[in-house]
């Protein structure tokens, strides 16, 4: 079978630092990786791979700048067959509707896929609102937040998926989408061999122009959404603070969190 | 698009409430809570949509008395429980005849597939985890403002031209809506044409899971930051949460740890929690963590560290070693619950 992987480039978020004085992101230095996230979904689609052992093959697409190709040479190291960029000026500024636009176009150009495996959201933009999205544009059924899978060679393939209230066993027939939880699988590390593989292996760089798409879809043009405002989370309460260094101070604290407990009539 | 094709305009503010098991749940008084504001400041009417099968009346007057003027249930067997192909399908054909300007839905486990997957389908603009709404008055677009970029940012979004505006709502982000006397409305039940209820996924088996007090439904969480140093001292924290008859939150930190499973975690990438009372114990208080407690009724902190962060949301703070402080907050704790009875 044919297992298609979206992953994305994304800025390591717990890297980046606001200017407190501005209140910009401060992005100099601040290093691509690919989605975290998405390594799950890589991982859990090369054991499907490589339990199956008929041939089956996985391929990476991803939709970004073309330094996001590094991200499909990261995907490539793990184990990856292939490898697809999808990379155009026109596309900037795509809102999930664009975006998922684009990917289910280049997911229909790559032909004869059986499953797409997504990640449970990306962390830039954590939305989580692709996956459905090319599901819904491929007319394929989707599930979301799933914790196993297994893809029997005859029959549906047979899910567990993650609700509120616990585990949902699921049945789904192929052709169809998933987004995959942390609980899947454990990402493994690029080998060298890979690695080898990666920096040799010819990465096709699609735009618009080779994929079936309308112009009017694509980029700002062809997102329903806008930003209108960035601005900094406020967070301010008047504290009252008291010390609690020593004995004396700690049992005067002790005293004021209970008279605060009792009057607010929490206890 | 479903821009106007047929000039009729898109009006009124409509939410999705979940049931399961035919009971309708918390976030769907919480979206009626998000939607009565919005559909107020737009003079227009709410309703509340909800698939199912056999939904008692008394769950669907309660949307009512709780601020929808209308309620459309749509029912089959099928729909007993969330199926995103059947849902989406049913979902367009109400939008389609009833053309909404606003849909709300929860950015629970169903709202966070539903929307996305119908939101392609209609060609509709959609904004994830908005943890506030509010209407531009000079066009009376909605505006949706949701944390971004690991929660360092707020970014406020609007959906100009397609209709309807679409948005997930965090669960625990506002309060329920509360049954107001002598409120009235309509209740259309319809039962759901068969054609759009195919469905390439099936559900088999379901599993509830057996966690302990779910810390979204708890009145009081004591919040273990990593100032808890080993997973051992969770006791100490454990022991402050049950005099309290509260549950045990966990920072990030503390979950990455080992030291607190994930259902614990409260923050950006965890739960949202909207106590009455929460009392953050080593924890620093980062824009994340906040993300997902600032809006408790009470904040209490506990900390050594005199410029923590959570000692700017906190309304009282101690500064000190928390290993000394708990245990004996935790004694007055015990002598004055047991004075009281
Ligand atoms: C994309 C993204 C998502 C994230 N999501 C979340 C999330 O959902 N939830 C979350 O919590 N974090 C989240 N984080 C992580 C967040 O940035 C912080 O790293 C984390 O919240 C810190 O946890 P902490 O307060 O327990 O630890 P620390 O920041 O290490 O704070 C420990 C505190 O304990 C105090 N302390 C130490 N010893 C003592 C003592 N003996 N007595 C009293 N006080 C003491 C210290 O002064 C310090 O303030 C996220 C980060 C990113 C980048
Ligand atoms: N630009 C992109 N290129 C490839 N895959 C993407 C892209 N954006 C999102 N995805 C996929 O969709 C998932 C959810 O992303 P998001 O909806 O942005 O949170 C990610 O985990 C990826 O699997």
């Amino acid at each position: 079978m044919k297992i298609v992987v979206p992953i994305k480039q994304v800025p390591e978020t717990s890297a980046v630092k606001m200017d407190p004085e501005t209140g910009t992101m401060v992005r100099d230095g601040v290093e691509a990786i690919v989605n975290p996230l998405d390594l799950y979904a890589i991982e859990v689609a090369l054991e499907i791979r490589d339990e199956r052992d008929d041939g089956s093959e996985v391929i990476a697409l991803t939709m970004g700048p073309p330094a996001a190709r590094k991200a499909i040479g990261e995907a490539i190291s793990m184990g990856v067959d292939s490898g697809v960029l999808v990379s155009d000026r026109a596309l900037a500024g795509a809102d999930t509707w664009s975006t998922s636009y684009v990917l289910a176009a280049a997911i229909r150009k790559i032909g004869d896929y059986d499953l797409i495996v997504c990640g449970e959201r990306a962390t830039d933009g954590d939305t989580g609102q692709v996956g459905p999205g090319i599901a819904a544009f491929l007319d394929l059924p989707i599930a979301t937040y799933i914790s196993k899978i297994q893809c029997p060679a005859d029959g549906p393939c047979l899910l567990d998926r993650l609700v509120e209230e616990g585990t949902e066993q699921l049945e789904m027939e192929l052709p169809a989408a998933v987004t995959v939880v942390k609980a899947i699988a454990s990402p493994r590390l690029p080998t060298l061999r890979g690695k080898q593989r990666s920096r040799k292996i010819d990465i096709p760089v699609w735009g618009a122009e080779e994929l079936d798409v309308e112009k009017e879809c694509l980029g700002l043009t062809g997102s329903p959404t806008r930003v209108v405002k960035i601005f900094r989370p406020q967070v301010a309460r008047e504290c009252e603070k008291m010390p609690a260094g020593d004995t004396e101070a700690i049992e005067t604290a002790a005293d004021r969190v209970i008279e605060f407990l009792t009057d607010a009539e929490l206890i | 698009m479903t821009q106007d094709p047929n000039n009729k305009k898109h009006s009124g503010v409509w939410i999705l409430a979940e049931q399961t098991n035919g009971r309708i749940g918390r976030i769907s008084h919480e979206l009626l809570t998000r939607g009565r504001a919005l559909a107020d400041k737009l003079q227009t009417d709410l309703t509340a949509m909800v698939f199912g099968c056999d939904i008692p009346d008394d769950d669907l007057q309660d949307l009512i008395v709780c601020g929808a003027d209308r309620i459309i249930a749509m029912e089959a067997p099928e729909l007993t429980t969330f199926l995103v192909e059947p849902y989406a399908a049913c979902a367009a054909k109400l939008i389609d005849e009833y053309r909404p300007e606003i849909l709300l839905a929860g950015a629970t486990s169903t709202g966070r597939t539903l929307m996305p997957y119908l939101a392609i389908k209609i060609h509709a603009g959609l904004t994830a985890d908005c943890t506030e709404l509010d209407i531009e008055p000079e066009t009376n677009n909605l505006l949706q403002t949701r944390p971004a970029i690991g929660g360092n940012i707020l970014a406020t979004i609007k959906t100009p031209v397609h209709r309807p505006q679409m948005a997930t709502v965090r669960p625990h982000s506002t309060r329920p809506a509360e049954p107001k006397d002598g409120r009235t409305g309509e209740i259309v039940r319809l039962e759901a044409p068969s054609e759009l209820l195919s469905s390439r996924v099936k559900r088999v088996g379901f599993t509830p899971s057996s966690d302990e007090m779910n810390i979204q439904d708890a009145e009081t969480v004591v919040c273990a930051g990593r100032g808890i140093k080993r997973g051992d001292n969770i006791a100490m924290i454990s022991e402050l949460a049950d005099l309290l008859d509260g549950a045990v939150g966990a920072s990030r930190d503390v979950v990455d740890r080992g030291w607190m499973s994930y259902p614990h975690q409260i923050g950006l990438s965890g739960k949202t929690v909207t106590p009455k009372l929460y009392i953050g114990v080593g924890v620093s208080g980062s824009i994340q963590h906040i993300a997902g407690m600032g809006t408790s009724d009470h904040i209490i902190a506990i900390n050594n560290d005199p410029d923590a962060q959570i000692f700017h949301i906190a309304e009282l703070g101690l500064i000190g070693d928390l290993f000394e402080i708990v245990p004996v907050i935790t004694k007055k704790l015990k002598e004055a619950t047991s004075k009281n009875g």
